[in-house]
């Protein structure tokens, strides 16, 4: 819950809105459902659905040499796949917004997901993408507003680091 | 034993063949795929609408789709080689899906990684990308074999409803070194200048 006790993805959404942020690229995870769903619903705005997270990387960094904002949203497996590709933005000095949503970090169930959660961060920071990690519901709006406005500010790779301990871990059916 | 290589052999020699391609591309912005069709752009008459590519293997393609979806009045072309398009398969679905009506994509295959070494590459085998594209929502599909259908093709690049696909079977030839800017923020400027979104 954010601080009026709605889900932090209407804090998020209201942030995507005020920078004219116009498309959304994603490989949809868990934590992202009602995010996905607000934007989906917005007529304004445009969800492209990927394949790979990769190609995010280079669907925005078009966006924004066509003049329209963009980003990425992902699972912090997706990261993984994205690390050769953050080249691009960098290379052509464009900015790169990435929301991402862990997994393998706070009570997680499954072990495929830990290793890509547990480097997800340095990974990143590995190939200068600055990271914004957060860990109270209520912060996850004003975070992203922070890294969207270096991102697309100073044109550079950031990515908010959206805790599992916010999302919750994925139960599988488990008790 | 390796998959069985096609029948006839590539005939087009690229530099001449993308030189009269782009010779109509009118005000058509152009994603180069890296490497090679980077060079063929370059080698056939700098312009601030190519946008060149040194790197990012596979992104050629999406790159041209987030532009062609932030600028849906000017046609966007990508021209890439086959590496690059195998490398980004995936994103053909995604154009399959978004269905830009501005949006082209040739691939200039050689079936070679040419930039390497000339290795083998797998369109040299049974893959048929036309049918790929189809397979994922692009109906609209060329393949062309010879120099003398440039303008055929050019029509369908730079004028049919998109999105469309198309396959040049090039030659693998020894070309000269043709190298644009390779400092990518020189690139992006000077891209985004010619779109009225950056100061001279």
């Amino acid at each position: 819950m954010s601080k009026n006790g709605t889900h932090w993805s209407g804090d998020v959404f209201r942030e995507m809105r005020a920078r004219d942020i116009i498309t959304v690229c994603t490989v949809p995870d868990g934590g992202l459902t009602q995010l996905l769903d607000l934007i989906g619903g917005e007529r304004k705005m445009r969800l492209v659905t990927l394949t790979t997270e990769e190609e995010g990387i280079g669907v925005a960094t078009g966006c924004w040499l066509g003049g329209e904002r963009a980003m990425i949203a992902m699972q912090s497996s997706g990261v993984g796949n994205c690390i050769n590709a953050l080249g691009l933005p960098t290379a052509f000095r464009a900015p790169c917004l990435m929301l991402v949503t862990m997994r393998g970090q706070w009570g997680e169930f499954n072990p495929w997901q830990v290793l890509m959660g547990q480097a997800t961060r340095p990974a990143l920071e590995a190939v200068g993408v600055r990271c914004y990690p957060v860990d109270k519901a209520e912060e996850v709006g004003e975070t992203f507003a922070a890294a969207a406005d270096i991102a697309f500010n100073s044109r550079v790779s950031a990515a908010v680091l959206v805790g599992q301990r916010i999302i919750g871990a994925k139960g599988f059916g488990q008790k | 034993m390796s998959a069985q290589a096609n029948v006839a052999p590539n005939k087009i020699a690229r530099r001449p063949f993308v030189a009269e391609l782009l010779k109509q591309r009118g005000t058509s912005l152009i994603a180069c795929g890296l490497g090679s069709p980077t060079w063929d752009c370059f080698a056939a008459g700098d312009s601030p609408e190519y946008l060149y590519s040194w790197g990012g293997m596979g992104l050629a393609v999406p790159t041209a789709l987030g532009l062609a979806l932030a600028q849906p009045k000017r046609r966007v072309v990508a021209i890439t080689g086959d590496g690059e398009m195998m490398m980004g398969l995936g994103s053909l679905a995604v154009i399959g899906d978004q269905a830009p009506q501005n949006l082209a994509v040739l691939v200039l295959d050689n079936e070679k990684f040419a930039e390497t070494g000339r290795q083998r590459g797998l369109t040299s085998g049974r893959t048929d990308l036309a049918a790929v594209a189809r397979g994922f929502g692009i109906a609209n599909t060329m393949i062309v074999t010879e120099l003398g259908k440039a303008g055929e093709l050019a029509d369908f690049l730079f004028k049919a409803p998109g999105p469309v696909f198309a396959v040049a079977k090039i030659a693998v030839t020894e070309d000269p070194w043709a190298l644009p800017e390779k400092d990518g923020a020189t690139i992006a400027h000077r891209f985004r200048t010619s779109l009225g979104l950056e100061k001279p």
